[in-house]
C-alpha cells in the first residue's frame, strides 16, 4: 500500500506531509519515504525535513528516521551533522534502549566529520552500566574502525574493545569477540586477540550462555588457539563438544573446526581420541537432513574431512546416495564423496547406485558418475572387473556422452591393469566414429596404439584419424603422433608410410612447438637406434595412482582449519581469493606433542614455468610417454646426423627447418664486459651469510620445502639448502638445475641426497657452486632460477643471490692503477648511495668489507671526514672501484662506485648494506 | 559479514535491497542472473556464487530468493543459517513469505532487519524478542492503533534480550495453561529398484535415515522448569537440541530439562539410524515398462499398507516425474484421482486413505512422441503418506514433569509418522 503514488510531484507531496502539525501524518509520511527508499528510489532531497522529525518522543518515529539518516547520510554529510546533537542527546537517555539505538545508528552514518562526535558518547556507552548497551556499543566499536582506523587506536578503543573479553556478561562477550575478530581481518599482524589459557576459559564460559550466533564467533576464536599441550586441548575439546548437538548448523560445523584442530594434538592411544571420533559422525549426518544450501556448504566441508580422517563416515555410505530432486550442485558433492568413501566393503552398493546415476536425465551429473565408476575401479582392485562389465553395459545404450566418458575411464583401467581386460576392445572399436569430444578421441588413440598388436586393422583406424588432422585439438595430435609411432614399431613392415606421414605432419605443418618438438624426438630417435627408440617409445608405464584429485596434504592441514569458511567451499586457501589478499596469515595445525614444525613464511618464489631450459635426469630412463606430453631435455637436435631410420634412406629427410636455435648458444646482451671471464684465486676469507630463508614453500610443491641461503668461503661459492619433506610420501631421486643466469651460477656437483627424505624430515645440503655456468642477462640482474625435481614432480622457484658471493679474492687494485681507472671510467657511470644508520667507525668499516672481499686501498682524511677508497672484483672481472665517505657525527655514510658496466653498482651497494649492517 | 540483502523474485526483479554497511550497488546481482540462467532450474542455482569483489550466498525459499552480499571471509553456513531464518521471521510475522506480503509490510520487513542484524552481526533473531520489539500486523491492531494514535514499536528493553533465557519472554500469563507436544517423524527413504520389483520385504540397507523432530506448542504461564523423559531414550542416534535444553542432564541422566520458550516451536530433532529401524509401513509394487519402437508404454502401480500396528495409512500422494518423451497418459485408478501435466511431464495421484483390503492402484498406457526413441530412464515414485497415532521408530515419551510454578497445565501428546523424501526408484 506504500507503493501507490508514483505520481510526478510524489516528492513534493511527501514534503508537506513530512511538514505537517499531525504526528500521524507525519509518522505515515515518513514511512513511505522509507518504502520508496527500499525499493531503490531515491529520496535524497527530503534530508532536512526527515532529519527535523528527528526530535520526537515517538520511538518508531525515531527508528524510521535513523534507517532513513543511516542510508542517506553519506551523500549528504553537511545535513547529517544537523543531527549529531540529538544522537548526543539519546545517548544520555534513561531508557537504555534508546541509548543503545542512538550509539549503534551513530555507527552506521558513515561520515567522517560525524565520526569525531561520536568518541566520547561511545566511550560513555562502552562502560554503561546495562549490558544491553554495552553489546552494542562493542559493535560500534567495529563499525567506526571500518571508517577511521586511525581514530579508533587514537582513542584507545580497541583496549577498551579487549577488556570487554572479561565482561561478566555472555552477550557482550560474544559481541566484543566479533568485533575484534573483525577488525583483526584487516590488521592481520596485530596482535588484537591475545589467547591465553585465562581468557580461553572466560570464551569457554561464555559460550554455554550466548546466543547461537555468539558462538560461532566465539568458536571461531577459540579455532585459533594453540594449546599449549595435549591436556589442554582435551579439556577444550571437553567442552566444546556439546556444541554438536545445537540446532544450528553453523555452530555445529565451527565446533567441528575446533575439534578436528585440537585432535591433532591428541595421541591416537587416548582412549577420548577414539571417543571424540565417534562423536563428530552424527551431526555431520545431521547437517544432510537439512535445506539443500546448507547440505551443499556441508558436504564441501565433510569432503575435507573424509580426506583428512576417512574413519569418521566410513560407515555412513548410505546418506550421501543421491535422490533424483537433490539439486545439482548437491549430486555432484555427494558422488565426490561416495568415491572418497568407497572400500572393498562397500564396493558393491556403491557400483550399483552409480549405475543408477549414470542413467539419469542431467548430462554433467551422469558424466561425473561414469567417471566415478572407473575410479572405483581403479581405487578397489577387486572391483574392477565389475566395474569393467558395468561400463560395457553403458557403452551398449549408445548415448553419445556416455559412451565417451566411458572410454575416457576405461583408458585409465587399462592402465592401473595392464592386459587384463584387453578383450573389451573390440566393443570399444564399434564406437569409434560417435566419438567427438577430444578427451574421448585422444583415449581411444592411446587405446589402439598401445594394443596394436591385437587390432587387425589398427592402421586403418589410425589413418582414418589422420585425415582430419590439422583439425583434431593438440591433446589428439600428440596422442596419434605417438600412437602412431608405436604401431609403427609394433609392425614397422606396413606402416612406414604411416608413419612418415604423421611425422611430417607434425614437424613440418604444424604451428604447435609441443607437436613439433615430440616430433622431432621420435624422428630423431626411430632415425638414430630404432632400438632405443623401442626402449623408450614402448617403455613401460609408471602406474596410474589411485586418487589423483586428492588435496595435497600440506593445504589440507591448512584447509581443516578453515572449515566452515568460504575456503572450505572453494577449497583453496583464503590467500588465493580473499579480496586484496591483505597478508592473510597462513593457519596450520597444530603439532603433535613432541614434534616441532616450523612455521610457513609468506612465500615470495615467483613461479618460471617455461622460462627454464630442463636438464633433469636423461629422458631414456623410461618416462612417461604415452598419456603425459614428453619432457623434453636440452637435446642438441643439430648435433647429431639425421640418419635415415631405413638405412636405405628412404625418404627420411633430414628436417632442417624450424630448429629452435637458441637452444645452448649464450645471448650476448648489453651486458658487454660482463662476459669476460676470468676465474678468481682464492685466498682466505669468509664473506658474510645470510640466515636462511624458505625459497619454495612446501604448498607449492606437493610438501617439498626448500630454504636455503649462499655463502662464499675459501674462494669457493656454495648454496647451503635445506630440504624439509612436509608430505605424507617419502622423496628421493633429488636433483637440481638452474636457469642461466647473469653470472653463470651453476652447480659445481650434482645434488647430493644421501637417503630417501622420509615424511617429517629434514636435511641440510651444501651444494658447491662455480661460475662457468651459460650466461644470460636476468632482470633482476642477480636473480637465479632454480629447478628442483624428486620422483614427484618437478618445481620451480628464483631467488636473488646477494652479489658480495661472488667477490673474489684478489680484488686489491693496485694504487695507481686505481687512479687510473678512477679517472678512465666516465663520470655517467659513477653511482652515490647513502649507506644510512651505521654506527662503525672508518676500521671497523674497513675491516668488515675485508672479511667479504671488498678491498681498503687507501684512507684520507679530509675536513674530519674519512675517505675510503676501495675496489672489488666479480667473478666475471669486472672491477668496481668505490668511495666511502664516513662523518663521525652522522651515522649516514655516502657511497660512489664506478664501474664500467653500471648495471652492476646498485647490486654491489646492496652487497655493501647487508654487510655492514650484521 | 554480512553486507547487504536482495530479495529477488523468479522473474528476476529485485524487490528489496537492504543495506548493513555501504551501499552497494544492484548491479552486484547480475552475477546472480548469470548463474540462474546457467542453472536453468531455480532449484539448481549454486548457494555460493564469487564475484570480483564479493561474494553472493543466497537461499531460494517459497519462490523468492534472498541473496546476500559478502566482502570478507565469513561462514557460508552462518549466513544460510541466517537467511533462512529472517524467511522464517516473514512467515510468523506475515503467515507467508511471499512477495506480496513482504511489499505490503515493507516498512515492518524494514524494521525487522534493522533489529535483527547490526553491522552484519546478528543482534535479535528470537521470535520472542523480535515480538516484543516489534509488533506483528493484525487487522484490529492497525485500526485500533489509528485510533489511539500508539505504535507497532515497543517502547521498553525486551526481557528476553540478556537473560540467561533468551527464548523466553517474561511475565507471560494465561488462564487456560496446556502444553501439547506433537512427535512428527519423517521418514527419509530411497528404496531400491530390485526390492520394489520383487516385492520382498524392503531390505534395509536402501532405507537411508529417518528423521524425526518433536514440535512443541506450550502455553504455560510464568516461568515454568520442565523435564521430560522417554521411555525408551536409547533409541535416540543424533540429536539436535533447542538452545533451551540443559544438555548436561541429557548426557548424564537422558532426560530433557529446559525453560520453554512461549509458543510454538521446535524442541529437539532426532535421527534413528537405519539399522534401529524396524519396518517401512508402505510398500510400492510397480511395473513401468516402455516398448521398443511402439510409442507407448505400461503403467501400473499399486501402494499397499504394511507393518503398521493397525494404524491408517492417510494422506497417500503419489508424484512421479516422468520423462520427456511422454505425451499423455490415459489411466484408471481403483482409488482417488490423478492428474498428468504434459507441460511439466508430472503425474500426481492423490490416493488418499489406504483401506487393506482394497489396495488402490493406478495402471494404464503411456503415450510417447512418436518416434522419439525409449526412454533409457525409469522415473523414481515419490510418495507421501502419514500415520496418526504412530512414532515408527517406538519412541514413547513417558512423562512431563513441571517445576516452579504451582498450577497444573493440561498436557497432551500426538505421535505422526509421515513421508519425508521418500522415494521409490523403477
Amino acid at each position: 500500500k506504500y507503493f501507490t503514488t508514483t505520481k510526478k510531484g510524489e516528492i513534493f507531496e511527501l514534503k508537506a506531509e513530512l511538514n505537517s502539525d499531525k504526528k500521524e501524518k507525519k509518522k505515515e509520511a515518513v514511512k513511505k519515504v522509507i518504502a520508496s527508499m527500499t525499493v531503490g528510489k531515491d529520496v535524497s532531497a527530503l534530508f532536512p525535513d526527515v532529519v527535523n522529525c528527528m526530535q520526537t518522543d515517538n520511538l518508531e518515529l525515531k527508528k524510521l528516521v535513523y534507517l532513513y539518516l543511516m542510508n542517506y547520510a553519506k551523500s549528504q554529510p553537511d545535513m547529517a551533522i544537523m543531527a549529531v546533537n540529538t544522537f548526543v542527546k539519546d545517548c544520555e537517555d534513561p531508557n537504555p534502549l534508546i541509548r543503545a539505538l542512538a550509539v549503534r545508528t551513530m555507527g552506521c552514518i558513515r561520515v567522517d566529520k560525524i565520526t569525531e562526535y561520536l568518541c566520547e558518547p561511545l566511550r560513555k556507552c562502552l562502560k554503561d552500566e546495562d549490558p544491553y548497551v554495552r553489546k552494542t556499543a562493542a559493535v560500534c566499536v567495529a563499525k567506526l574502525h571500518d571508517i577511521n582506523a586511525q581514530l579508533v587506536e587514537d582513542q584507545g578503543f580497541l583496549d577498551t574493545l579487549k577488556d570487554l573479553i572479561s565482561d561478566s556478561n555472555p552477550m557482550v562477550v560474544a559481541n566484543a569477540v566479533a568485533a575484534l575478530s573483525e577488525i583483526a581481518e584487516s590488521h592481520p599482524s596485530s596482535n588484537l586477540l591475545d589467547l591465553n589459557p585465562q581468557s580461553i576459559n572466560k570464551l569457554l564460559t561464555a559460550l554455554n550462555e550466548c546466543t547461537e550466533w555468539g558462538q560461532i564467533f566465539i568458536l571461531d576464536c577459540l579455532a585459533n588457539y594453540m594449546p599449549k599441550d595435549d591436556r589442554e586441548a582435551q579439556s577444550i575439546c571437553e567442552r566444546v563438544t556439546p556444541r554438536l548437538s545445537h540446532a544450528n548448523s553453523a555452530v555445529v560445523l565451527s565446533a567441528v573446526k575446533v575439534l578436528m584442530k585440537f585432535m591433532e594434538m591428541l595421541s591416537k592411544d587416548l582412549d577420548y581420541y577414539g571417543t571424540l571420533l565417534k562423536k563428530l559422525a552424527p551431526p555431520l549426518v545431521t547437517l544432510l537432513s537439512a535445506e539443500p544450501e546448507l547440505q551443499y556448504v556441508a558436504l564441501r566441508n565433510i569432503n575435507l574431512i573424509v580426506q583428512k580422517r576417512p574413519e569418521i563416515l566410513k560407515h555412513e555410505m548410505k546418506v550421501f546416495f543421491v535422490k533424483y530432486n537433490d539439486p545439482i550442485y548437491v549430486k555432484l558433492e555427494k558422488l565426490d564423496i561416495m568415491i572418497r568413501l568407497a572400500s572393498q566393503a562397500n564396493i558393491a552398493q556403491v557400483l550399483a547406485e552409480l549405475k543408477e546415476y549414470a542413467t539419469e536425465v542431467d548430462v554433467d551429473f551422469v558424466r561425473k558418475a561414469v567417471r566415478a565408476i572407473g575410479r572405483c575401479a581403479i581405487k578397489v582392485e577387486q572391483s574392477a572387473e565389475r566395474c569393467v562389465s558395468t561400463l560395457l553395459d553403458l557403452i551398449q545404450t549408445k548415448v553419445n556422452y556416455v559412451v565417451q566418458e566411458a572410454i575416457v575411464v576405461i583408458k585409465d583401467i587399462f592402465r592401473k591393469y595392464p592386459n587384463k581386460y584387453e578383450s573389451v576392445i573390440a566393443t570399444l572399436c564399434e564406437n569409434l566414429d560417435s566419438l567427438d569430444e577430444p578427451e574421448a578421441r585422444a583415449a581411444m588413440i592411446w587405446i589402439v596404439g598401445e594394443y596394436a598388436e591385437r587390432i587387425d586393422n589398427a592402421d586403418e583406424l589410425l589413418e582414418s584419424f589422420l585425415e582430419g588432422f590439422h583439425d583434431e585439438s593438440t591433446q589428439v595430435q600428440l596422442q596419434l603422433l605417438t600412437a602412431i609411432v608405436k604401431l609403427f614399431l609394433k609392425k614397422p613392415t606396413e606402416t612406414q608410410e604411416l608413419v612418415q606421414q604423421v611425422l611430417s605432419l607434425a614437424t613440418q605443418d604444424s604451428d604447435n612447438p609441443d607437436l613439433r618438438d615430440r616430433g622431432y624426438i621420435y624422428w630423431r630417435l626411430l632415425s638414430t637406434d630404432p632400438v632405443a627408440a623401442k626402449e623408450v617409445v614402448l617403455a613401460e608405464k609408471p602406474l596410474i595412482s589411485e586418487e589423483t584429485d586428492l588435496i595435497e596434504p600440506t593445504l589440507l592441514d591448512e584447509l581443516i582449519c578453515y572449515i566452515g569458511t568460504l575456503a572450505s567451499v572453494y577449497h583453496k586457501p583464503p590467500s588465493a581469493f580473499v579480496e586484496g589478499s591483505r597478508g592473510v596469515v597462513h593457519k596450520s595445525l597444530p603439532p603433535r606433542t613432541g614434534s616441532s614444525e616450523s612455521a610457513e613464511s609468506p612465500d615470495t618464489a615467483v613461479l618460471l614455468g617455461d622460462r627454464l631450459i630442463l636438464d633433469l635426469g636423461p629422458p631414456v630412463s623410461g618416462p612417461p610417454m604415452a598419456a603425459t606430453s614428453v619432457q623434453m631435455g636440452a637435446v642438441d637436435l643439430l648435433g647429431g646426423g639425421l640418419d635415415s631410420l631405413m638405412g636405405g634412406g628412404s625418404g627420411f629427410a633430414a628436417p632442417s627447418t624450424a630448429v629452435p636455435a637458441n637452444l645452448g648458444a649464450p645471448l650476448s646482451s648489453g651486458l658487454g664486459d660482463l662476459f669476460d671471464l676470468t676465474g678468481g684465486v682464492g685466498t682466505l676469507s669468509g664473506s658474510y651469510v645470510a640466515p636462511k630463508t624458505v625459497w619454495l614453500p612446501a604448498m607449492k610443491a606437493k610438501g617439498l620445502e626448500i630454504s636455503g641461503t649462499f655463502s662464499r668461503q675459501v674462494g669457493s661459492i656454495s648454496m647451503d639448502l635445506v630440504l624439509t619433506n612436509k608430505a605424507l610420501q617419502v622423496m628421493s631421486d633429488f636433483a637440481i638445475q638452474f636457469n642461466r643466469n647473469s653470472f653463470g651460477l651453476a652447480p659445481a656437483a650434482p645434488l647430493q641426497v644421501h637417503a630417501p627424505l622420509a615424511p617429517n624430515q629434514s636435511v641440510e645440503i651444501s651444494l658447491p657452486l662455480n661460475t662457468v655456468g651459460s650466461v644470460m642477462k636476468m632482470d633482476p640482474l642477480n636473480n637465479l632460477q632454480v629447478a628442483v625435481k624428486n620422483n614427484i614432480d618437478v618445481f620451480y622457484f628464483s631467488t636473488l643471490y646477494p652479489l658480495h658471493i661472488l667477490f673474489v679474492e684478489d680484488g686489491k687494485m693496485e694504487r695507481q692503477m686505481f687512479l687510473a681507472t678512477w679517472k678512465d671510467i666516465p663520470n655517467e657511470n659513477e653511482a652515490q648511495f647513502q649507506i644510512k644508520d651505521c654506527s662503525l667507525n672508518a676500521d671497523a668499516v674497513s675491516s668488515k668489507l675485508q672479511g667479504s672481499n671488498i678491498f681498503t686501498i687507501a684512507k684520507r682524511n679530509v675536513e674530519g671526514q674519512d675517505m675510503l677508497y676501495q675496489s672489488l672484483k666479480l667473478t666475471n672481472g669486472i672491477w668496481v672501484l668505490a668511495e666511502l665517505r664516513i662523518q663521525p657525527s652522522n651515522p649516514s655514510f655516502t657511497l660512489s662506485l664506478k664501474c664500467r658496466a653500471p648495471e652492476v653498482a646498485p647490486y654491489v651497494y646492496q652487497a655493501y648494506e647487508t654487510i655492514l649492517k650484521n | 559479514m554480512i553486507h547487504s540483502l536482495f530479495l529477488i523474485n523468479c522473474t528476476g526483479d529485485i524487490f528489496l535491497e537492504k543495506h548493513w554497511k555501504s551501499v552497494v550497488s544492484q548491479s552486484v546481482c547480475d552475477y546472480f542472473f548469470e548463474a540462474q540462467e546457467k542453472a536453468v532450474d531455480v532449484e539448481n542455482v549454486p548457494p555460493v556464487i564469487s564475484t570480483p569483489h564479493h561474494y553472493l550466498i543466497s537461499i531460494y525459499r517459497d519462490k523468492i530468493f534472498f541473496v546476500s552480499v559478502i566482502q570478507t571471509e565469513v561462514p557460508p553456513l552462518f549466513v544460510i543459517e541466517f537467511l533462512h531464518r529472517v524467511a522464517d521471521t516473514f512467515q510468523d510475522y506475515f503467515g507467508e513469505c511471499s512477495e506480496t506480503a513482504i511489499k505490503d509490510n515493507v516498512v515492518i520487513v524494514y524494521e525487522l532487519l534493522e533489529e535483527m542484524l547490526d553491522n552484519g552481526f546478528p543482534l535479535a533473531t528470537e521470535s520472542n524478542i523480535l515480538k516484543e520489539l516489534i509488533k506483528p500486523p493484525t487487522i484490529l491492531r492497525s485500526v485500533v492503533n489509528s485510533i489511539t494514535g500508539s505504535s507497532n514499536v515497543g517502547d521498553t528493553l525486551p526481557t528476553g534480550q540478556l537473560s540467561n533465557i533468551p527464548w523466553r519472554r517474561a511475565g507471560v500469563k494465561y488462564t487456560n495453561n496446556e502444553a501439547y507436544f506433537d512427535v512428527i517423524e519423517e521418514i527419509d527413504a530411497i528404496i531400491d529398484k530390485s526390492a520394489a520389483l520383487h516385492n520382498v520385504c524392503y531390505t534395509l540397507d536402501k532405507v537411508l535415515s529417518v528423521f524425526f523432530c518433536c514440535f512443541f506448542f506450550f502455553k504455560l504461564s510464568g516461568i515454568p522448569d520442565l523435564s521430560l523423559s522417554f521411555m525408551n531414550p536409547r533409541l535416540l542416534d543424533d540429536v539436535s537440541f533447542h538452545p533451551c535444553i540443559r544438555f548436561k542432564r541429557w548426557e548424564s541422566e537422558r532426560v530433557l530439562s529446559f525453560i520453554p520458550p512461549d509458543g510454538n516451536f521446535r524442541l529437539i530433532s532426532y535421527r534413528v539410524s537405519s539399522q534401529n529401524l524396524v519396518a517401512i509401513p508402505v510398500y510400492v509394487k510397480h511395473m513401468i515398462s516402455f516398448k521398443e519402437n511402439s510409442s507407448s508404454g505400461r503403467f501400473d502401480v499399486t501402494i499397499g499398507p504394511k507393518q503398521n500396528m493397525g494404524k491408517t495409512v492417510e494422506g497417500v500422494v503419489m508424484t512421479v516425474h516422468m520423462p520427456k518423451a511422454v505425451l499423455n497418459m490415459n489411466l484408471t485408478s481403483t482409488q482417488g484421482s490423478y492428474t498428468f501435466d504434459p507441460v511439466t511431464k508430472v503425474l500426481t495421484w492423490d490416493v488418499g486413505k489406504i483401506t487393506p483390503q482394497k489396495l488402490p492402484n493406478l495402471k494404464g498406457i503411456v503415450n510417447l512422441q512418436s518416434g522419439a526413441p525409449k526412454p533409457e530412464e525409469n522415473p523414481s515414485l515419490n510418495i507421501q503418506f502419514k500415520i496418526q497415532q504412530l512414532a515408527i521408530s517406538g519412541l514413547k515419551v513417558n512423562r512431563l514433569d513441571m517445576y516452579g510454578e504451582k498450577y497444573k497445565p493440561f498436557k497432551g501428546v500426538k505421535y505422526i509418522t509421515k513421508a519425508g523424501k521418500f522415494q521409490v526408484r523403477t
